[in-house]
């Protein structure tokens, strides 16, 4: 029995220290998503890698900390950040007020407008009149989904996938008619890829904050307010030191950041 | 605990139930039609007749129900043959796809469940029923199913339960089925406890449901072998 509360209090204290040290951020755990292209995605051999995923790496990099990626699936990853699973969010979440109730977001790291998308042709002129009946297909639990709860719920059929990647099969496949997402991983996750030649952008760049927001920033849990401020600091630094353009250039041929 | 937003959208799951249900009793019934003659057939010493439906089987019992929709929805999906024929409306709806593949697995198990009950009728029953001169289908209509039946509730009645169970594989699909939902209202306030224990209650509820069914049928099916009362042993003494 002894001994046995011996272990307990061993295994107690070496969490105890645990959590102290991880308040010092050596060491940031980072969730990540890896079906997202091209923000994040798995390489053939199995790496996660873009946008999001180089973006981490310097952050943490500019904070002298190490770094752990963890991925994890998309409507699970605000509750394992809570689950205390990773210290950080990094996967292109766009900071809105819902879900500011509950994380606490760093500064956006970029910032791009959500689109429609549909077969070449198939929609003459956009309009919340066309849309109706249609399948129209999004990545559950995303600003894009709330969007098309809120607006279209009750005019048109909506198709909730777990990731990105999903989506993309299925309106390639005919089972959707209409995809609304971001624009920048629309157009590089998907329409500039061979199996997405015969689809399009429709309709206006949607901007609106109260759904899209004002960007995409880190979600941290609301306790751990160093660690935001660690990252606002180190965005900053990225920005300023070139960083940020280098990695911005390795995938765009524009401006992500906005203004 | 913030149970408000469960009674608030409570809707969502009522509708995700009547998908489950409809899901799961469909693929259900038309399994059991299926694996029936095929269990039959299974039976055969004919080694072709045989084949087919031990491939039939082992391939279903073989993989993840997960793997089986996987291949029909996304799979199917990409074959320009398909698509372009009569056979796409079909494929083309998610519900269609989760229901053909829920049908195709639960046949497969079934049929080995009524296959092994088949097989193990008494010597005896089928002796005397050649006995009397019963064809070979009136045999099997009249003394080999039935008894096999009674022989095969308790396993087929997992097969229920793990079928209702399985269909939560639909809501990976897009179908809003009781998981469905729980995915959705998980996604929208941010509070899996909440919306995934009411999944569990709903699943569990479904299952009680099942083993009372079960229940029923089986005080029907099984009268014969209860205790009688019978006034033989007053008689005796």
């Amino acid at each position: 029995m002894k001994k046995l509360l011996i272990a307990v209090a061993v295994i107690a204290l070496v969490c105890a220290v645990g959590t102290v040290q991880a308040k010092d951020w050596k060491k940031v755990r980072i969730g990540v998503e890896g079906a997202y292209p091209p923000f994040s995605y798995v390489t053939p051999d199995g790496k996660l890698e873009g946008f999001d995923i180089d973006i981490a790496r310097a952050l943490v990099n500019a904070m002298g900390a190490e770094i752990e990626l963890v991925a994890q699936d998309w409507d699970g990853i605000i509750p394992a950040l809570l689950a205390k699973k990773y210290d950080a969010i990094i996967a292109s979440m766009s900071i809105t007020e819902e879900r500011k109730k509950k994380v606490a977001f760093t500064n956006k790291y970029y910032n791009t407008p959500a689109k429609f998308i549909c077969k070449k042709g198939a929609i003459q002129e956009f309009s919340s009149a066309a849309l109706k009946g249609k399948n129209i297909g999004v990545q559950r639990a995303t600003i894009h989904d709330r969007y098309l709860t809120d607006n279209y719920g009750k005019d048109v059929t909506i198709k909730r996938y777990g990731t990105q990647d999903e989506a993309y099969l299925d309106i390639v496949a005919g089972r959707v008619d209409i995809l609304l997402a971001d624009s920048v991983a629309l157009a590089e996750g998907f329409l500039k890829k061979p199996e997405g030649q015969d689809f399009q952008f429709i309709g206006p760049d949607l901007t609106d904050p109260k759904w899209f927001g004002i960007g995409a920033g880190i979600a941290c849990r609301k306790e751990d307010k160093d660690l935001v401020e660690l990252f606002n600091k180190a965005i900053v630094q990225i920005r300023t030191d070139g960083t940020y353009k280098k990695i911005q250039d390795k995938y765009f041929d524009f401006n992500v950041y906005g203004e | 605990m913030d149970l408000s937003l469960i009674i608030e959208n409570i809707g969502i799951y009522i509708e995700g139930l009547k998908h489950t249900v409809v899901l799961v009793s469909v693929s259900l019934f038309i399994g059991l039609l299926l694996a029936i003659p095929l269990a039959v057939l299974r039976t055969s010493k004919n080694y072709f007749i045989q084949a087919p439906i031990r491939a039939y089987v082992y391939f279903f019992r073989g993989t993840p129900l997960l793997v089986q929709m996987f291949i029909v929805y996304y799979g199917f999906g990409q074959f320009e043959a398909i698509k372009a024929s009569f056979l796409w409306p079909f494929f083309k709806e998610a519900y269609f796809c989760a229901l053909f593949a829920f049908t195709l697995n639960t046949g497969a198990y079934t049929t080995e469940i009524i296959r092994g009950a088949i097989e193990a009728t008494p010597h005896g029953e089928i002796e005397a029923a050649k006995a009397t001169g019963m064809s070979r289908m009136l045999m099997l209509r009249r003394i080999i199913l039935p008894s096999a039946f009674r022989r095969a509730l308790p396993t087929y009645s997992n097969e229920i339960i793990f079928m209702l169970h399985g269909s939560s594989l639909a809501s990976v699909i897009t179908i809003i089925d009781i998981t469905g939902a729980a995915r959705i209202i998980n996604s929208r306030f941010y509070s899996p406890y909440e919306a995934f224990l009411t999944a569990a209650v709903f699943y569990m509820a479904l299952t009680f449901l099942i083993v009372f069914l079960v229940k029923k049928l089986e005080v029907r099916w099984y009268a014969h072998l209860r205790p009688q009362e019978t006034a033989t042993v007053e008689a005796r003494v």
